[in-house]
């Protein structure tokens, strides 16, 4: 589109398009062969009809029109268009790109390139319409074709932020200006945008490419986060995925995973606020874990993987910063967790000889999904190197939960996420299947105790108080119970290197209504 | 110069922050003179009059070495650790 413009020319004179007359505007730059070769051509048009039309050169390069115009010894004006906008309004592709337009704005020819016979054709047609005579150029010395080069303003990093600048840009969140004499990093310390540690700054540039992660609109909103009950959209979520370091392929996962803890079954208000110190644990199943190169084998709970460390980031990032959510504000953990930093990892599917976590909860194999699961610690080992039976090791991670919260306490309304390492689950299958339902029977089996067990006492204060002992009967008190209310209290996934004997688990928060269910949802991309 | 988005919901205006105001001033107060000539003129009258004031607060002195750089670190760092407030002194 042929929109108004206000360039100023190596004299520093300011040229305003429209002009009211016509117009022969000429865009180059100065690092283009073809332009080299149409310089000297559009000055001899400039010298044929430069008295019944403006003829104007627009090069994308301050410097480069000061060589151009000592180079071909140019007369014409050459106006600063370094700033691209104008060549970005305009939207062309190839340089030189030569518009001849009439007194009203009307376009009558677009050139791009450098086609011998469109620009004698072109020449042909100025002279008719100015009742002139064509340019002085020897045609005949000039090559057929020329193909020019992509115009400046398309190069990505200058693309970007003129998308960004534009009238239609999705970007719609507040800019701000930090002055060229203040450290960028410093300054988003001071702004208390971040978890403690540095920040990518989100210009409008990453947000824009980060956006390109996902067809969803820059401007739906995804969820309403509390504590500050702010409405997130997907440009918001974008941004702190920026500052969090993720790529734009991961940015489908965030938002999903916002759309989980932002849920009233999740709770994020609780599991942020509490003094137990709860955070979100991501789990990542289906196709997208290895399309964005997640890792789940070895030490897929730790550091390195760029999608592991920075997917949870972003979510706690959106939380503290669209939510408001920080601690000595609404977050009261006694002592937190590093979870709450980042906690993200995909389950190993190709490494179980179960239903994938997401399969299990509803989901089709080939769905992407995220789950997210309250959890006050973890990942805890579960170690065991000598067992060579599956009971024996399914006893083992039975023994390795009855230590959740406290191992006295039993029958906890409370979930555990028990990630199984490849070495534990090849012991459990060693004789055949076996199965979850088995699995979880085991840990229950293993860990039932008389409740008496449970009962105050000098060693510890905590669990049943004596006063209320006393009231129940000795059967009653002699009767069993294992350590989850319910084995579905027990979610089960397999993750981590194929060498080691090493098991994990984390360790939930109030489980139900009163705090906090896990969500699974579907990542759109 | 860099621009950069709001990552947050916008209520809060983005702004330097200053420090939170309580009310009243207790503790020790520095007195940041900056070496630019006279401004200790200023700073001696401003002791004078916090003192009388401000009878239960200390008052110290300090001083930057030149006013045409920047505070060096050691001596910020040891206002930071001896004052619960700064005033700095610009006069000429």
């Amino acid at each position: 589109m042929t929109t108004a413009f206000n360039l100023i020319d190596m004299e520093g004179v300011t040229r305003a398009y429209p002009t009211g007359r016509p117009s022969l505007i000429c865009f180059v730059k100065e690092d283009c062969q073809t332009c080299n070769l149409a310089a000297p051509v559009i000055e001899s048009f400039a010298k044929a009809w430069g008295t019944k039309a403006d003829v104007w050169m627009l090069g994308q390069s301050t410097d480069g029109n000061l060589i151009l115009k000592d180079r071909h010894g140019l007369t014409l004006p050459i106006l600063d268009e370094s700033g691209c906008k104008t060549s970005f309004a305009w939207d062309f592709e190839i340089v030189p790109a030569l518009f001849w337009l009439g007194a009203d704005g009307t376009l009558k020819t677009k050139l791009e390139g450098f086609v011998r016979q469109e620009w004698q054709d072109l020449d042909t047609q100025i002279a008719a319409d100015l009742k002139g005579q064509p340019a002085a150029v020897a045609w005949s010395e000039l090559p057929e074709w020329r193909p020019g080069c992509g115009s400046k303003h398309l190069d990505p990093q200058i693309h970007d932020k003129l998308l960004a600048d534009a009238t239609d840009s999705p970007i719609r969140a507040r800019r701000i200006e930090i002055a060229s004499a203040d450290d960028i990093a410093e300054f988003m310390y001071d702004q208390g945008f971040s978890d403690g540690l540095p920040l990518v700054p989100p210009t409008a540039e990453r947000v824009l490419r980060m956006l390109n992660g996902t067809s969803r609109g820059a401007q739906d909103v995804v969820a309403i986060v509390p504590p500050n009950m702010a409405p997130v959209t997907v440009e918001k979520i974008a941004i702190n995925a920026v500052m969090a370091g993720c790529k734009p392929e991961y940015l489908p996962v965030v938002i999903a995973a916002v759309e989980a803890v932002c849920t009233d079954e999740f709770n994020m208000h609780g599991v942020n606020a509490t003094t137990m110190g709860a955070s979100p644990v991501l789990v990542i199943n289906g196709p997208i874990r290895a399309r964005i190169g997640m890792n789940m084998k070895l030490a897929a709970l730790g550091p390195d993987n760029r999608a592991n460390a920075t997917i949870g980031r972003a979510l706690r990032l959106v939380v503290r910063n669209v939510g408001g959510a920080r601690p000595g504000g609404t977050d009261r953990s006694t002592l937190s967790t590093p979870m709450k930093i980042t906690m993200c990892f995909p389950e190993w599917e190709e490494g179980s000889p179960w239903e994938p976590l997401h399969v299990e909860r509803g989901f089709r194999a080939e769905d992407s999904v995220v789950t997210a699961f309250a959890m006050t610690s973890g990942p805890t080992q579960i170690v065991d190197q000598e067992s060579r039976q599956p009971d024996q090791m399914g006893g083992t991670l039975g023994l390795g939960l009855e230590s959740m919260f406290l191992s006295k306490i039993h029958r906890m309304p409370t979930d555990a996420l028990l990630v199984v390492c490849p070495e534990h689950v090849k012991t459990l299958i060693s004789e055949g299947d076996y199965s979850k339902a088995r699995l979880r029977a085991r840990i229950q089996a293993v860990t039932a105790r008389p409740l008496r067990e449970m009962v105050a006492n000098e060693i510890s204060g905590a669990g049943i108080p004596l006063a209320m002992a006393a009231k129940m009967s000795e059967a009653h008190l002699s009767g069993l119970v294992s350590k989850f209310a319910d084995e579905q209290n027990i979610h089960i996934v397999v993750a981590g290197s194929e060498a080691g004997k090493f098991s994990a688990a984390f360790h939930g928060w109030v489980t139900g209504p009163m705090g906090s269910i896990s969500v699974s949802r579907k990542i759109e991309t | 110069m860099t621009t950069i988005l709001d990552p947050t919901d916008e209520r809060v205006p983005v702004a330097r922050r200053i420090t939170p105001r309580t009310g009243d001033i207790t503790g020790v107060v520095g007195l940041l003179d900056i070496s630019k000539p006279r401004g200790n003129v200023m700073l001696d009258e401003l002791e004078r009059l916090m003192a009388e004031r401000l009878p239960g607060v200390e008052l110290r002195r300090y001083r930057k070495p030149t006013f045409t750089k920047p505070c060096p670190t050691d001596l910020r760092l040891q206002i930071k650790s001896e004052c619960n407030y700064l005033v700095e002194a610009l006069a000429d």
